[in-house]
């Protein structure tokens, strides 16, 4: 698997301006005669749409939702990150980049996050430009606010809807270009394969999820936007709909997977309640500028909250991360959770969950000033709890939410398969091993607006691209597979539903590839799933048939995909032997608890080939150079 | 101790937009206080898969009220009893043991029936496609602080962006218009500077998209806001008629006619009885 990254030469602060000379162009007449497959309409999706159209290409976007508008970027909440230093707190393009790496503990390319950082100021312009609403002050002038890993304001908000408002701007400008017929939009069509002929990317499989009508697209190359793979573990913050399978089998077809183990679990979420459970609510990161994380110092309190004396308190992460406080990284504060949770110090009925309390911000601000900040998140915690923020402290506990590995893209966001482009949540590049709060907004938009619309031309212009059409006996075969693995579905007719399988599948992931991760639990989990597998092959219920609408055939597709991937994700964390970022495994710890990284050993992307169905995947390294941030062991204290 | 309860569901169920659909009954037990409506849904689901019986198709994705694929009509109220709130955000605690819940799809000429409870909404977006938006390319802007836009111009902007997109609105609507939703949209670009140099246009566009898609016109019910799930003001609509100096079309005409600022007759009954009137599309 060739695994050259493309990274331009020079110091890192003229990579990407240097790359940018140094691309070939397609002159503007010509951009018309290219045709391009976008899949998946979140902000990295809409953003890469809209911007091709503009500039002329022929974009056939798809999405599995009713509309492009409703891709899960839209429940973002907190904000996005960009280096624009307007709180004159030194903040810089230097300053994010450091955190984003050092946050990403170590794990992540240095030029790919560079070049994040310099974007992430476009970024903001762009949005308001569209007429992104963010938050203002007085003054007129664009408000910001922290978030976990800085120590600087660099986060532009818009209420707790920020995801909702990119999203809007992205999916509007998608919807002036397909107003204008430069983007043909196919809502409800979900992909299910990639056609590679002669070792490039050339086109999709999709089923139309309204008709059942399986078809072949083809083009001059293939973008993939389809988020991340969280519901891996059943119970996530994504969205129902979200899955690996678009990822997935572009990774059976030859696309490599990276760092696949690397999932976020993100602390502050609403504990679970009971076994019907279908998702876990997010509350926002931003949440921690004013409420404070605290358990009770005695092992099971069982009093109210308001009982409980100041000095009865452990303000757990003010007392182990002064600097940093309430605002460490997500990591630190979940892994921070687990511990005091399992020292038995866990609050709630279940005792699973620790307190987020802002007595003290109403005491200092006020309720209208908390009402300002947090209102629809407070309110939303009162609707799914019945309990109110204002008068008794949040209980809450980490939850899964962004997974920061994905397919491996070079610095131009080609996958190892050419033609296909990946962005977003979908790719692997930016984050290393754990992602910042606010920064998935920036990576998607960066990627959409500010980079593909470059490299993809870099691309075009050098590609030979044989004419073809969708009777191409590659994308027969591509169909005839998908139309195989449907009737199979159907036909086993067996006892247990689709949800049945995929909690099961996510209580084993949970277990032993979750906050926590052993290689004795890894080895469990890796005879576990391929059981359950087999199980749900000979038993599973896949109620109607293909010719309508059927989300539950939909969801099996999905769940059989997260059947393999799972695996390969224990495979992945059994492979990995250190903890870094979210990735904890409880043999590598320092005495106090924090995450041992062995930087000689492990300082690269593990990259996964399939190699076919009961073959053991072939693991390639991409060995990660550090020249411009010095590996240091990460400290919050 | 959470509480369960025994409950008696009545489900449009409709094979397809060309079959004719009915209400079904549905008995569901054990039922948690502290499910949401659409996990409530998703055990009935279970239960009649088991059975071998078609489960109940709904849309639904973010279950956390913000992405507005959730689209039902819960006792002749667009999602259901408890204001400004999604039917996924809705809780079974607001029902008791022993109760009878009806479950409809929205209903309207523009939203065609796909399958039970699943809607075509397409139309909204091709009302956005007409003009929801500000034309500009990617790449050609200003620095962001360039033009500074009062906190209370921007807060108002923000109110109308929060539209879901769900069409609640629109299912409330005794003429299933869609005034509401577009003036939302309009709402939110006219308050803000960049949202300007296009307001008549888009105003005109959207609204021609509107009438081509079969959405009704406004006759000042109010029902639009009353069921919105994130409380958009009625006030969008005054702003959609004033953005443009000439209003042509049926539905801002007939809107000129009336009397501005109409209030409900309350002894009109709620929106339920629309339902009777109003046919599947």
């Amino acid at each position: 698997m060739d695994l050259n990254a493309k990274i331009p030469d020079g110091p890192i602060e003229g990579k990407w301006d240097r790359h940018r000379f140094e691309m070939k162009l397609v002159n503007p007449a010509n951009k018309r005669k290219y045709n391009i497959l976008v899949v998946g309409t979140g902000l990295a999706g809409a953003s890469a749409a809209a911007s091709l159209a503009e500039l002329g290409y022929n974009v056939d976007c798809f999405c599995f939702q009713d509309s492009p508008r409703r891709a899960h970027s839209i429940a973002a909440q907190g904000g996005i990150n960009a280096a624009k230093n307007y709180q004159n707190d030194g903040d810089s393009i230097y300053r994010l980049f450091y955190d984003t790496v050092k946050g990403g503990d170590f794990r992540a390319r240095e030029a790919n996050v560079y070049r994040l950082a310099q974007i992430s100021v476009n970024i903001i312009d762009q949005c308001v430009a569209q007429g992104v609403p963010f938050a203002r002050e007085y003054g007129g002038l664009l408000s910001n606010r922290s978030f976990g890993g800085a120590q600087v304001s660099r986060t532009f908000y818009a209420r707790g809807q920020t995801g909702q408002q990119l999203l809007l701007g992205a999916y509007q400008a998608l919807e002036r270009q397909i107003g204008l017929g430069k983007v043909k939009m196919y809502a409800r069509h979900e992909m299910l394969d990639l056609v590679v002929i002669d070792g490039v990317a050339r086109g999709i499989i999709t089923r139309n999820l309204v008709t059942g009508e399986t078809r072949g697209w083809v083009g001059d190359a293939v973008v993939l936007a389809t988020g991340g793979y969280g519901n891996v573990f059943y119970l996530s913050t994504n969205a129902k709909g979200s899955n690996v399978t678009a990822s997935y089998r572009a990774h059976k077809r030859g696309a490599g997977f990276a760092n696949p183990c690397f999932t976020q679990i993100h602390p502050t979420c609403i504990p679970v309640s009971g076994d019907y459970q279908s998702k876990l609510t997010l509350m926002s990161e931003s949440l921690r500028n004013d409420g404070r994380v605290w358990v009770p110092k005695q092992k099971g309190d069982v009093r109210r909250p308001e009982q409980i004396p100041e000095d009865e308190r452990d303000y757990y992460l003010e007392r182990r991360y002064p600097s940093f406080g309430n605002l460490v990284p997500r990591d630190v504060a979940s892994r921070a959770a687990k511990a005091v949770c399992d020292e038995g110090r866990g609050v709630g009925p279940s005792k699973m969950a620790v307190f987020l309390d802002f007595g003290d911000a109403v005491r200092r601000l006020g309720q209208n000033v908390v009402a300002d900040r947090y209102g629809n998140l407070f309110e939303m915690y009162e609707r799914i709890t019945g309990e109110d923020p204002y008068k008794t402290p949040m209980r809450i506990f980490p939850a899964v939410h962004y997974t920061m590995g994905g397919l491996w893209v070079d610095y131009d966001l080609m996958s190892t398969i050419p033609g296909l482009h990946v962005l977003g949540e979908a790719n692997f590049s930016d984050h290393g091993a754990n992602r910042l709060g606010a920064s998935a907004l920036m990576q998607g938009l960066a990627d959409g607006y500010f980079i593909i619309p470059y490299t993809i031309g870099n691309y075009l212009a050098q590609a030979k691209l044989p004419k073809i059409t969708v009777d191409h006996p590659e994308v027969q075969r591509s169909l005839a597979g998908v139309r195989a693995q449907t009737t199979r579905l159907l036909g086993i007719k067996g006892r247990t539903t689709v949800d049945e399988f995929h909690r099961e599948l996510g209580l084993v992931m949970w277990d032993y590839c979750g906050m926590g991760r052993t290689a004795e639990g890894l080895k469990v989990a890796l005879q576990k799933i391929p059981e359950i597998r087999a199980r749900f092959w000979s038993d599973v219920a896949v109620p109607g048939a293909n010719e309508e609408l059927n989300p539950w055939l939909e969801k099996a597709g999905r769940v059989a995909d997260f059947l393999e991937f799972g695996e390969l994700m224990c495979l992945d964390a059994l492979e990995r032997n250190e903890s870094c970022g979210g990735h904890f495994r409880e043999e590598f710890q320092t005495p106090d608890g924090e995450a041992l990284r062995d930087d000689a050993n492990y300082s690269y992307a593990a990259v996964w080939e399939y190699t076919g169905e009961g073959s053991a995947p072939r693991l390639n390294k991409e060995p990660l150079e550090f020249k411009n941030v010095k590996l240091a062991t990460r400290s919050y204290a | 101790m959470s509480k369960t309860m025994t409950l008696t569901l009545q489900i449009w169920r409709q094979r397809s937009a060309n079959t004719p659909g009915s209400m079904q009954t549905y008995k569901l037990e054990g039922v948690n206080e502290h499910m949401s409506f659409l996990e409530m849904l998703d055990v009935l689901n279970a239960k009649l898969t088991k059975e071998g019986q078609d489960p109940v198709a709904f849309d639904h994705d973010c279950r956390e009220g913000i992405c507005g694929s959730c689209s039902m009509v819960i006792d002749g109220r667009p999602h259901g009893p408890r204001k400004g709130t999604t039917a996924c955000q809705l809780h079974m605690r607001t029902y008791k043991d022993g109760d009878t819940i009806t479950i409809e799809p929205w209903r309207a000429k523009a939203f065609p029936v796909i399958k039970d409870l699943v809607v075509d909404r397409g139309s909204l977006d091709r009302i956005v496609a007409a003009g929801g938006f500000v034309s500009v390319n990617t790449g050609v802007t200003v620095d962001a602080n360039a033009t500074p836009i009062g906190k209370k111009n921007a807060d108002e902007a923000m109110d109308y962006a929060a539209c879901i997109g769900c069409g609640a609105c629109v299912a409330a609507c005794p003429n299933a218009a869609a005034m509401l939703f577009t003036g939302a949209k309009v709402g939110h670009l006219v308050k803000l500077p960049q949202g300007q140099v296009e307001r008549r246009g888009r105003v005109l566009r959207m609204v021609e998209q509107m009438d081509l898609e079969g959405f009704g016109a406004c006759t000042n019910h109010r029902e639009c806001s009353e069921a919105c799930p994130k409380e958009i003001s009625f006030d969008a609509i005054e702003l959609l008629t004033s953005s443009t100096c000439a209003p042509r079309s049926r539905t801002t005409d007939l809107r000129r006619s009336l009397p501005q600022r109409g209030r409900r007759d309350p002894r009109r009954p709620r929106s339920r009885l629309r339902l009777e009137v109003q046919q599947l599309g």
